[in-house]
């Protein structure tokens, strides 16, 4: 059998020596050819950080209205529900009449997947606020701006950052499949290197790029954790 | 290489009684065409596209999809009833969830291709693993968040550990492990668009063979699958509704579909 190459990715195939050509696990592969992961790696994290960064963005301004007009908070968990059930594969290729191949593709593909986990988490964390704190900041004269950025926002960071957790781990996921937009990552590293004339994907290859995937996830989510800690020291914070 | 339609070929034969692809439709209406009739794939020889092969690109897109998540819900729901029933491994119900997401697709399906081969039994396999983590949070916390009175009633009445689990906790439960399924179910259906990559034909193979099936192909399959996987959520959205037990409708906002897994967390009722 033969996997088609999908068009504009270009296919290494290893035909070398022993371990290599039988596709098996090759740890002195990986040693010699660890440096071609970085470049896949940065474009990863470029991705990840430009989609959940727009993404935040965007989800935070509509949170902030949907706070302000509650009616307008169902029609938003629609749209951007709609928008997150969309398979990634099928997004991109919707878009590319739109915004062609490459990077801006992918990236308001990612965007768009990050909204709804975002929104939700920002609104709830919003409403969460104890009533109480909401009155005692009344109480002291403060306007309904200065309440929500002194007093209901604070108290919403650790929901809001909740949220960015799963947005990020979510993101460097779908990533992987953003070199069928055009848009590199470590999924192309998966994809494009091969075992043999016209094979399978290579063993030693998938683990290194999927693991890095994995990995990237697993120390974003450590960053942001650290970052809760330190922004919010009056609480403890749960681990899961 | 092989002429990558052979496959389909084998099962329906077509004779060449399809026109050439249109020339003169804008990038959006010859998608619509590509759905609506077949024609002649680029490469030549071939037909392509149309509803026939859709639909039976589309049957295999969802057998693979329906197994892959039934064996899921046989595994992840009595696991999942079992540790909320005796209230042990809140870490493992709620970090399995959190690993699940963090493990790309591509690199579970790539994984699994590259150790195990190809073919549906693998892909059933992957996508089986992704289907587990959902369905396994949302149950336990389904059954952890069922109202403690309720199973402390069901105890005094004297119902043995399994009459409770099976007649109390389940039936409470069940809004919550069909909103794991839903999650489930989106995300398999979403998955097996890439299952070509493991020579399981799914509507992912016009989207993966732009040289057979053309740009129009993508596109066209691309809608096909957007439908398909909105179709899936919103269905198993009613069904959700459908068998949520009366007295937890009542006034309960916070049972409302749920998509994503969620922390575990005190349910509160004041606004």
């Amino acid at each position: 059998m033969s996997l088609v190459p999908l068009a504009q990715v270009q296919i290494r195939e290893r035909t070398g020596e022993g371990c290599v050509a039988e596709n098996g696990f090759c740890p002195a592969w990986i040693v010699e050819n660890i440096d071609k992961y970085w470049a896949p790696f940065l474009e990863h994290v470029y991705l990840t950080v430009v989609s959940v960064g727009v993404g935040f963005a965007i989800a935070f301004t509509l949170a902030l209205l949907a706070h302000r007009r509650r009616w307008l908070t169902g029609p938003i968990i629609g749209v951007t529900g709609a928008l997150y059930t969309v398979p990634s594969v099928a997004a991109f290729f919707l878009l590319l009449p739109i915004t062609g191949r490459g990077n801006l593709t992918a990236i308001v593909a990612l965007t768009a997947y990050t909204l709804l986990i975002l929104f939700r988490n920002i609104t709830t964390g919003l409403r969460n606020v104890p009533v109480e704190a909401r009155d005692a900041a009344t109480g002291m004269g403060l306007t309904p701006r200065q309440t929500l950025w002194r007093v209901e926002l604070p108290l919403a960071v650790p929901e809001i950052l909740a949220g960015l957790r799963i947005a990020i781990t979510t993101t460097v996921g779908l990533a992987t499949l953003a070199f069928f937009a055009g848009g590199g990552g470590l999924g192309e590293q998966i994809y494009s290197e091969r075992a043999g004339t016209g094979g399978i994907f290579f063993q030693s290859n998938v683990v290194v790029a999927g693991g890095l995937a994995i990995l990237l996830a697993a120390i974003s989510d450590l960053i942001v954790l650290a970052v809760q800690r330190w922004a919010t020291p009056w609480r403890s914070v749960s681990t899961v | 290489m092989t002429p990558p339609l052979v496959l389909a070929q084998a099962t329906t034969p077509r004779g060449l009684d399809c026109p050439p692809a249109p020339q003169d439709l804008g990038v959006l209406s010859d998608a619509i065409d590509f759905i609506t009739s077949s024609r002649e794939s680029i490469s030549g020889g071939v037909c392509v596209g149309g509803p026939a092969e859709l639909f039976e690109l589309a049957v295999s897109h969802l057998a693979v999809s329906a197994v892959a998540l039934l064996i899921a819900v046989v595994i992840a729901v009595p696991v999942g009833l079992w540790l909320g029933h005796i209230g042990r491994g809140e870490f493992l119900a709620v970090s399995v969830s959190n690993i699940g997401r963090a493990v790309p697709t591509l690199a579970l399906l790539a994984f699994f291709v590259a150790f195990l081969g190809i073919g549906f039994t693998n892909v059933a396999a992957a996508l089986t693993l992704l289907a587990i983590p959902p369905i396994l949070t949302n149950t336990y916390v389904g059954v952890r968040q069922s109202d403690r009175e309720s199973v402390n009633a069901a105890r005094g009445m004297g119902l043995t550990e399994s009459q409770i689990v099976r007649r109390v906790e389940l039936p409470l439960s069940l809004p919550s492990i069909f909103g794991g399924i839903r999650i489930s179910a989106v995300a398999v259906v979403a998955t097996a668009t890439i299952a070509p990559l493991a020579n399981v034909q799914s509507l992912g193979n016009p989207i993966l063979e732009p040289q057979a099936y053309g740009q129009p192909g993508q596109l066209g399959a691309a809608i096909v699958v957007a439908l398909i996987t909105l179709a899936t959520d919103g269905g198993l959205g009613l069904l959700q509704r459908a068998v949520t037990p009366t007295g937890l409708k009542l006034g309960d906002q916070d049972m409302r579909p749920r998509r994503l897994p969620i922390p575990i967390r005190r349910r509160t009722r004041t606004a």
